[in-house]
């Protein structure tokens, strides 16, 4: 999405980098004054990890072809937006003089389509919202795919509009606006994969270094434990609270046999087999019809809720420890 | 060569070229960012269709490379990436804009054909005036030109350290993925299921190195300023080179 210097006339080359340098300005008294030492050189390494990371092929499964992190959602999820921003403007910097990846020129419009949207609006907006309370990796995904997704929508559409009000393309608005902004779309959204995937990493292996995620937090974190234990409370609150709202109707398979006999339930022949299997149900089954034998009362369709998500897990366990139990020895071994 | 050993590379073939002892080379680094910023604001200000006006500021590239003993052809490739996304834009430019200007022979020239050259050769000579003066001159010389501007000392020390520490992230990111792709022959890529192991590691480690960093600076004397050494005057010879460049530059968009 870099900007290239014939795509941009001088004005809005030079309001662009007005623009960053007031981003640039503000940014660098905050940094000033958070007085840490090590932020510079941090920065500077920061900077330098995203360039290199960004050279990495991440192959996307299915397509055959590769995509890369977003380094300015990244960075701010690291870095805070400050200091995110500045070690974006470097790294665009070097891309430009170095390889050539957008121009002198343009820098003032790259460093607000892809530092800007990346650093401010991809933490004010999306990180720091999403991250409140307690964090999860669930949030960190849904914060990186977001971001990315957004920041990289915003600073498509920018591309567009500096383009168009540049002079430079024929192109009506509505088909450069309509090509840029799907492709940016599965662009983001792979990106933001791709940096998800780097920062649950981080936020499993050190915490610490996250912005807005705290090492408190970090040990309250959820363990395989904690999650059997809420899925539990989930499934008995769903099967003995949610289930008596349950709806009377017939369901699919009954509703269309209902359709095609008129009737719900079709009538067994009386023979032996069907009057046998039936006299086994009716004395077996502890709760017909979800409730307690003659007897219509709530309770026991909570009851029967609470009994069925027990027995459910009940026969998950004992079938894992089956399996468990007539795994492969060499398997075993291994282990 | 992947992209890695292709980007380290490049990155060493550019401070060879920027380490010579050239007359170009000599040149005060904030005249010749003054110039080449100069230069490619004059060249994308021509009007769409000043194709003629756009040829004659070809002169700049044409002259440094002759003086500057350039390979032209090392140039070629730094067009990859700016052309296809020039070309993409420009390429419209003859179906939306079918307004008759000449004919040649059988063949009817319209304006968006014109406007479309002129897109593209503003793209190559723009690449060509940055790539003029990175191989002339160094990233920490040009630092120290942003500094004399007065451009904060605390975004000019992290540009220079990014830069400093590309290089050694690039063969480690190149040493990671040459390691990955021996266990995994015959994959293209890295496995999303290692996006996050992969790119975290050297995540990680770089953080654990921007740590060692700052205490082996500090121990050097590091506190917050980067002090650059070399001839920070602008001499006679610099200036002559700004006036004269400046002039034509001038005279080339108003003929």
């Amino acid at each position: 999405m870099h900007m290239a210097d014939a795509l941009i006339s001088p004005a809005v080359a030079g309001t662009m980098y007005a623009c960053s340098g007031l981003a640039a300005a503000y940014s660098i008294k905050k940094v000033r004054l958070e007085t840490d030492p090590k932020k510079v050189p941090v920065m500077g390494v920061m900077g330098a990890f995203v360039f290199a990371a960004q050279m990495i092929n991440f192959t996307i499964p299915g397509t055959g072809s590769s995509g890369h992190l977003c380094g300015g959602m990244l960075l701010t999820a690291l870095l805070g937006p400050y200091a995110a921003f500045l070690t974006m403007i470097g790294v665009l910097l070097i891309q430009c003089l170095l390889f050539a990846d957008g121009g002198l020129l343009a820098l003032g419009a790259n460093i607000w389509n892809m530092a800007f949207y990346g650093c401010f609006l991809g933490y004010f907006l999306i990180w720091r919202p999403i991250m409140s309370g307690k964090t999860g990796k669930s949030k960190i995904i849904c914060a990186s795919v977001l971001g990315s997704m957004i920041t990289l929508q915003m600073g498509a559409f920018s591309v567009t509009l500096q383009t168009l009000a540049s002079g430079i393309t024929e192109l009506p608005f509505s088909i450069f606006a309509g090509t840029m902004q799907p492709i940016h779309l599965v662009i983001g959204f792979v990106e933001g994969l791709i940096t998800a995937a780097v920062l649950v990493f981080v936020y499993e292996s050190r915490p610490e270094i996250l912005m807005d995620v705290t090492a408190k937090e970090a040990e309250g974190r959820f363990t395989f434990k904690h999650t059997l234990v809420s899925l539990c409370v989930v499934a008995l609150l769903i099967g003995g609270g949610l289930s008596l709202f349950a709806s009377s109707h017939p369901d699919g398979l009954e509703w269309s046999i209902e359709r095609i006999t008129g009737s719900g339930e079709l009538d067994a022949d009386a023979s032996a087999p069907y009057e046998t299997a039936g006299r086994v149900q009716e004395t077996t089954s502890l709760l017909p019809d979800y409730a307690f034998k003659e007897s219509d009362s709530l309770l026991g369709t909570s009851f029967s809720g609470i009994i069925g998500s027990l027995a459910v897990l009940g026969v998950c366990v004992g079938a894992c420890y089956i399996f468990k139990f007539f795994r492969h020895p060499q398997k075993k071994e291994a282990k | 060569m992947s992209k890695l050993d292709h980007a380290l590379y490049e990155i060493h073939h550019m401070d060879t070229l920027a380490d010579k002892d050239q007359w170009l080379n000599r040149i005060h680094p904030l005249v010749k960012l003054i110039v080449t910023v100069s230069y490619i604001a004059v060249t994308v200000s021509f009007h769409k269709y000043s194709l003629a006006g756009l040829l004659r500021m070809g002169v700049y590239p044409a002259a440094l490379f002759i003086l500057g003993d350039l390979s032209f052809t090392d140039t070629l490739k730094r067009l990859r990436i700016v052309l296809p996304l020039v070309c993409f834009i420009g390429l419209f430019n003859p179906f939306f804009d079918r307004q008759p200007v000449t004919i040649l022979g059988m063949f009817t020239v319209t304006a968006g054909m014109i406007s479309m050259v002129t897109l593209m050769l503003k793209g190559i000579f723009s690449v060509l005036a940055a790539y003029l003066l990175i191989a002339s001159t160094s990233i920490e010389k040009i630092c120290s030109a942003l500094r004399m501007i007065h451009i904060p000392s605390i975004l000019v020390t992290q540009i220079l350290l990014t830069y400093r520490y590309i290089s050694l992230l690039l063969e480690e990111a190149g040493r990671i993925t040459d390691a990955y792709s021996l266990r995994a022959p015959k994959q293209k890529g890295v496995h999303f299921k290692v996006w996050g192991s992969l790119a975290g590691q050297l995540l990680l480690r770089s953080m654990d190195r921007a740590e060692a960093v700052y205490q082996s600076m500090t121990l050097r004397g590091y506190r917050g300023e980067f002090y650059h050494g070399g001839n920070t005057r602008i001499s006679k010879k610099d200036t002559a080179y700004l006036l004269v460049w400046s002039c034509l530059f001038a005279a080339l968009k108003l003929i």
